[in-house]
């Protein structure tokens, strides 16, 4: 090797190779000396000890799912006007403009806002009614 | 620094957020049974106001805005105005073959808008995080847009798929640029540029390189990253096919242009000797394994992986005609392709229920102005003079045997013959007389939207067959803004070069 500091890797290259040898030979041993007698039962899909039963298809209500996706959006949103409200003092002078910063973080909470009346008016909150077809 | 206001710079992006955001709160009050196609009309309209606000960026003088993270110039105005173009009739034919009310067809719109805007964004975007961000607005739009037919079995798995690998990719993507600025303590592209020129090149640029380019190939769905592309294309509805398939791509080769050829020009052994294969590759594998296809949409899946390899042997060129010719190419493709999805919707319907090449048998006897349409593009697909399909072949190719990259062109010369067959076996099938027993094709009536949006697209293929000289003068001026062209002109001048002003 021309490069000398790649031969610091050399001991941890080696023990990667072990270990990667050791765990693929042991899972290739036992695959050749263990024996292998398959039957019906062993090869049916295993659920909770019950016999499987319909289809893995089926249609589920997502509205958990939504409700906790939403949060996070919110949340992230809402994670945004941290660093704007931190430095907002100095944004005058790095913006170039006395308002620019203030007008630009009142435009994104519009676009929150939108999205805020979109999921109420969706009925995504709205538990009684199906209206959102979860 | 600059006259433009930076509100300018971002134009239509502007115009098409602010028409997302407003059929998005429409489509919200609306009554349940209201029809949602005016709704569609005001995308189509608001995507023709950002398509002339993209023409307009031509004339504005070529400067950055917002800090440096947005550039307009001619590169960028050119994608632009082909993006939004090809926006603009996938609008139409969803117009055309969607139903009028239910399944929230109006957030379709909004999502097809939203991902316009990330589409458009990455063509302008010169910092690689905002290339990310503006990444991640269009994928996230169309997988959504994907598994729209949600109710059906293959569209929640199109979605699923194209969501999976899609969100692994673009983590390849990122992680590339987290090592250009780990390189370079920047993610500026300019900055970039500049600070690997005067450094000597360690070995993390090559790697973030490679890292970006599978996150891009897998966008532009290039071998070998093309996978996924049959079982997507098959699942969703054929107008989010003509999109997906044209716009997201032209996009990311955008991007990639830009990145090959003004990032990383010093790379460019590493970087050609990649695209190359990736060219290759994909040709052959697209075009091979679309001779078996039985499915239509599965076949141009096929057809489109294939173009995508055609498209990258433009980039063996190292001088700004590579540019030139894979611009040339994606505004080609773009009309060809969106077309032959707009005649499938058409035919096939938004349920799909003609799908396999048998299906289409006696489609032209049924529908004559259908079939001359779909025969039409598939000669054009082919390659065929008087078409934008074959102008798109020639540039590319010349640009490789110019670049000395002799045994790339004749590769993709073989497989245009091998691609010709497949198409034209389904137009013969359309051409077939049908069989007396079974039932006629059901082909729905013609609309207003399916008619402008095939003499939208027949119109700019025709075009670009028999006049390509003002789209190619356009294509070299967007070259230009990328690299200054240094050799003198190639000796390939179709037309007299007026410029388009």
């Amino acid at each position: 090797m021309r490069n000398p500091y790649y031969w610091n890797y050399l001991p941890f290259m080696l023990q990667v190779l072990a270990a990667v040898a050791i765990a693929s030979g042991m899972v290739l041993a036992s695959w050749f000396v263990g024996r292998h007698r398959s039957s019906r039962v062993k090869l049916e899909a295993y659920e909770c000890g019950m016999v499987a039963q319909g289809d893995a298809r089926g249609r589920f209500s997502v509205r958990f799912y939504m409700v906790a996706m939403l949060f996070i959006l919110f949340d992230v949103e809402a994670v945004f006007m941290m660093p704007w409200a931190v430095i907002y003092r100095q944004l005058p002078q790095l913006t170039g403009s006395r308002m620019f910063g203030f007008w630009e973080m009142l435009v994104y909470l519009g676009f929150v806002l939108v999205g805020f009346f979109y999921i109420v008016k969706k009925g995504i909150l709205d538990w009684a009614s199906d209206k959102a077809d979860l | 620094m600059n006259q433009v206001p930076d509100i300018l710079r971002i134009l239509p992006e502007v115009i098409l957020t602010l028409a997302g955001v407003a059929v998005m709160m429409i489509e919200a009050v609306l009554h349940q049974n209201t029809s949602r196609r005016p709704l569609g009309w005001l995308a189509v309209g608001s995507v023709a106001a950002a398509f002339w606000a993209s023409m307009a960026q031509f004339q504005m003088a070529p400067g950055t805005g917002f800090h440096g993270v947005v550039q307009t110039d001619s590169f960028s105005a050119f994608f632009h105005v082909l993006i939004c173009g090809i926006v603009l009739v996938c609008c139409l034919i969803a117009l055309d073959c969607m139903p009028e009310r239910g399944e929230n067809m109006g957030e379709f719109f909004a999502l097809v808008l939203f991902g316009a805007v990330g589409m458009v964004l990455m063509s302008s975007a010169v910092e690689l995080l905002l290339v990310f961000i503006a990444l991640e607005i269009s994928s996230i739009s169309t997988y959504i847009l994907a598994g729209f037919r949600k109710h059906s079995v293959k569209g929640p798995e199109s979605s699923l798929k194209y969501f999976l690998l899609g969100s692994f990719a673009t983590a390849f993507f990122l992680y590339g640029v987290a090592l250009v600025f780990g390189a370079t303590g920047t993610t500026n592209i300019r900055e970039i540029a500049a600070t690997l020129a005067t450094t000597p090149m360690p070995a993390f640029p090559v790697i973030a390189l490679a890292m970006m380019l599978i996150g891009i190939g897998f966008k532009v769905s290039a071998a070998p990253f093309q996978v996924w592309t049959p079982d997507v294309y098959e699942g969703a509805p054929s107008p989010v096919v003509a999109l997906m398939s044209t716009a997201p791509k032209a996009a990311a080769f955008a991007v990639l242009l830009r990145l090959t050829y003004a990032v990383f020009p010093l790379l460019h052994v590493q970087w050609s000797s990649l695209l190359w294969l990736m060219a290759a590759l994909s040709m052959t594998v697209g075009n091979l394994a679309a001779l078996r296809q039985q499915n239509v949409k599965r076949m141009l899946a096929y057809s489109s992986i294939a173009h995508a390899g055609y498209l990258l042997v433009a980039f063996s060129a190292p001088s700004s005609e590579g540019i030139a010719a894979a611009s040339f190419y994606a505004v080609a493709y773009a009309a060809m392709n969106v077309g032959i999805f707009a005649v499938v919707s058409h035919v096939g319907g938004y349920d799909d229920h003609l799908n396999s090449i048998s299906d289409y048998r006696g489609v032209a006897y049924r529908s004559p102005l259908m079939g001359a349409v779909l025969a039409f593009f598939l000669i054009s697909l082919i390659g065929i003079p008087f078409t934008g399909g074959f102008f798109g072949k020639f540039y590319v190719f010349a640009a490789a045997l110019h670049a000395g990259a002799i045994w790339l062109a004749i590769i993709g010369l073989l497989n245009s013959g091998i691609a010709a067959y497949y198409y034209l076996r389904l137009l013969t099938t359309v051409y077939t007389r049908h069989a007396e027993d079974s039932a006629e094709p059901n082909i729905a009536p013609l609309s207003i939207p399916i008619v402008l949006a095939l003499l939208l697209t027949v119109g700019s293929t025709l075009v670009l067959g028999i006049m390509p000289g003002r789209v190619l003068y356009a294509a070299r001026w967007a070259a230009s803004s990328v690299v200054p062209p240094t050799a003198a002109p190639t000796e390939i001048v179709v037309a007299p070069l007026q410029p388009a002003r």
